[in-house]
């Protein structure tokens, strides 16, 4: 067993049988199996996902479009975001 | 055979429905399945509406959620963790008290509880700024990524036909269903395209369905303990914000009114909406405070005039399930059976009120009492 999502503890079993079962696209990887949802945003996992999904597609990785990027770049506390308020 | 345009959860569960009456299905998604509003929803889940139309269709509906996972054969996720609407008023005491009355004669058991019975229920409430709350240990959320995928794939068992990344441009007299994949031939149409529903309508000549797209965002915590915040809790007065657990892995999902009128494909989050939300998210639970954020996104509620859905037939052999005004997740399983049942039967068991929901109201200047907008 080996994890590519650290922060979800998803496998290579988990992703490959997904992908054997049809679904191709990342976006729906990533919600099926909640890869790059962690506190990481994906930093550490995203990248050999796509790297799994071009191998078992045939696909170039720069074929495989990239999920959006999404604010906050790195988590932030809530406090940060609330200060001086009451 | 019958042609779905729109690939949400309404669009996926009423093509599995039909297929389950052995009609033959084909839905076209200009996207990925779920990229519309359903990918981008709260998971929230409830009976707790304050009209008989809403609570008859969303019981039934909670009856469906119930079976679901075992019928489709995956896991949806459906978890009965209640709703907990909190009161900061007499006024809104008093105004509870009657939806109770209303919900409690159609079966849905929600009561009044005091401050420290919330607590019980929530245990990191600001429990001292409300008054009571109304509580339905009944209402409950699920995965919206499952769900979906759940329905999808018991359709293809029975020989739905997906068609991702297929945009429909044009629909002929007929009907003729133009794609930026070609052309289909299809007996029956069914536009289940939410925020973008006006232009389909608009293909054949019938815009009217009044709907507006409204960008509504949400922002999510790091996972927090199991057990804190699992019912979606809610002070409609706070500007209707509301915050829940995610029923997968724990994190804090936060949510307030503050909405932009918006083109649906629009789904870049504001800074704005992140400060103003996580400002109420802090009054409701103050520990969150301490709490890292780890995402934003936005998605639409497709609004109508009453913030009521429109489903039922435009025109012969064309129907619509459209403007859920943020509540069509919850839904899908009642009115996805109500809908094929009715287009291949006539008739269905489902207790969906069709004068209510009737699209073609909006023309007659009939407008329903507005339903309450939030997950
Ligand atoms: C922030 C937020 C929170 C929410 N919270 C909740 C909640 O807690 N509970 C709840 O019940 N609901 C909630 N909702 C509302 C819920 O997400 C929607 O009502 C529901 O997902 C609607 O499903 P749908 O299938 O009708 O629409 P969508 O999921 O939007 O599907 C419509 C699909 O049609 C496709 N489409 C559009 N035009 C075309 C075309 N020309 N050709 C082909 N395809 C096309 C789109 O790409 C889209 O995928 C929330 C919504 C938002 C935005
Ligand atoms: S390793 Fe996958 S989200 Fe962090």
């Amino acid at each position: 067993m080996r994890i590519v999502c650290r922060c979800n503890d998803v496998t290579v079993e988990e992703i490959e049988k997904l992908i054997d079962e049809g679904v191709t696209d990342l976006e729906e990887l990533r919600r099926l199996l909640r890869i790059g949802m962690g506190p990481c945003q994906g930093r550490t996992c995203i990248p050999i996902v796509i790297s799994i999904l071009a191998r078992k597609t045939g696909r170039r990785p720069e074929e495989i479009p990239l999920p959006n990027a999404r604010f906050p770049v790195r988590p932030v506390k809530i406090e940060a975001l609330v200060e001086g308020e009451k | 055979m019958i042609g779905i345009i729109g690939g949400g959860i309404i669009g996926v569960a009423t093509a599995y429905e039909l297929a389950k009456l052995g009609e033959e299905v084909v839905v076209f998604e200009k996207k990925y399945l779920g990229s519309g509003s359903t990918f981008r929803c709260a998971s929230g889940i409830r009976a707790q509406f304050t009209d008989e139309a809403n609570i008859k269709l969303m019981k039934y509906s909670i009856d469906r959620w119930n079976e679901l996972s075992d019928e489709l054969g995956h896991d949806v996720m459906f978890q009965q963790t209640g709703y907990l609407f909190l009161a900061t008023s007499e006024e809104e005491v008093e105004a509870f008290k009657n939806n109770i009355k209303l919900q409690n004669k159609f079966g849905v058991p929600t009561k009044l509880i005091t401050p420290e019975e919330a607590k019980e229920i929530v245990p990191p409430l600001n429990a001292d700024a409300f008054l009571a709350g109304a509580w339905n240990p009944e209402d409950g959320k699920a995965s919206p990524f499952h769900t979906l995928y759940a329905y999808r794939k018991a359709g293809e068992r029975l020989g739905v036909k997906f068609y991702e990344y297929t945009k429909v441009i044009g629909i002929e007299e007929g009907w003729k269903i133009k794609t930026t994949r070609g052309e289909f031939k299809v007996d029956i149409i069914v536009n289940a395209t939410n925020a973008w529903a006006r232009e389909i309508n608009a293909m054949i000549g019938k815009d009217v369905v009044p709907i507006k797209p409204f960008k509504h965002q949400l922002v999510k915590t790091e996972p927090i303990e199991r057990g804190q915040i699992e019912p979606l809790v809610c002070p409609p007065a706070w500007n209707d914000s509301y915050v829940i657990q995610d029923g997968e892995d724990g994190g804090v999902i936060c949510g307030t009114a503050l909405e932009y009128e918006s083109s649906p494909d629009d789904v870049t989050p504001t800074y704005e909406f992140a400060k103003e939300v996580l400002r109420w998210a802090v009054k409701i639970v103050p520990a969150l405070r301490h709490v890292h954020i780890v995402r934003q996104w936005a998605g639409h509620y497709a609004r109508t005039l009453d913030n009521n859905p429109a489903i039922g037939k435009l025109t012969e052999n064309f129907y619509v399930a459209i403007g859920f005004s943020g509540h069509g997740f919850m839904m899908a399983p009642a009115v996805a059976q109500a809908l094929a049942e009715k287009i291949v039967k006539g008739r269905t068991k489902v207790p969906l009120d069709w004068d209510w929901f009737d699209p073609w109201r909006f023309e007659r200047g009939e407008l329903r009492s507005s339903a309450f907008q939030i997950g």
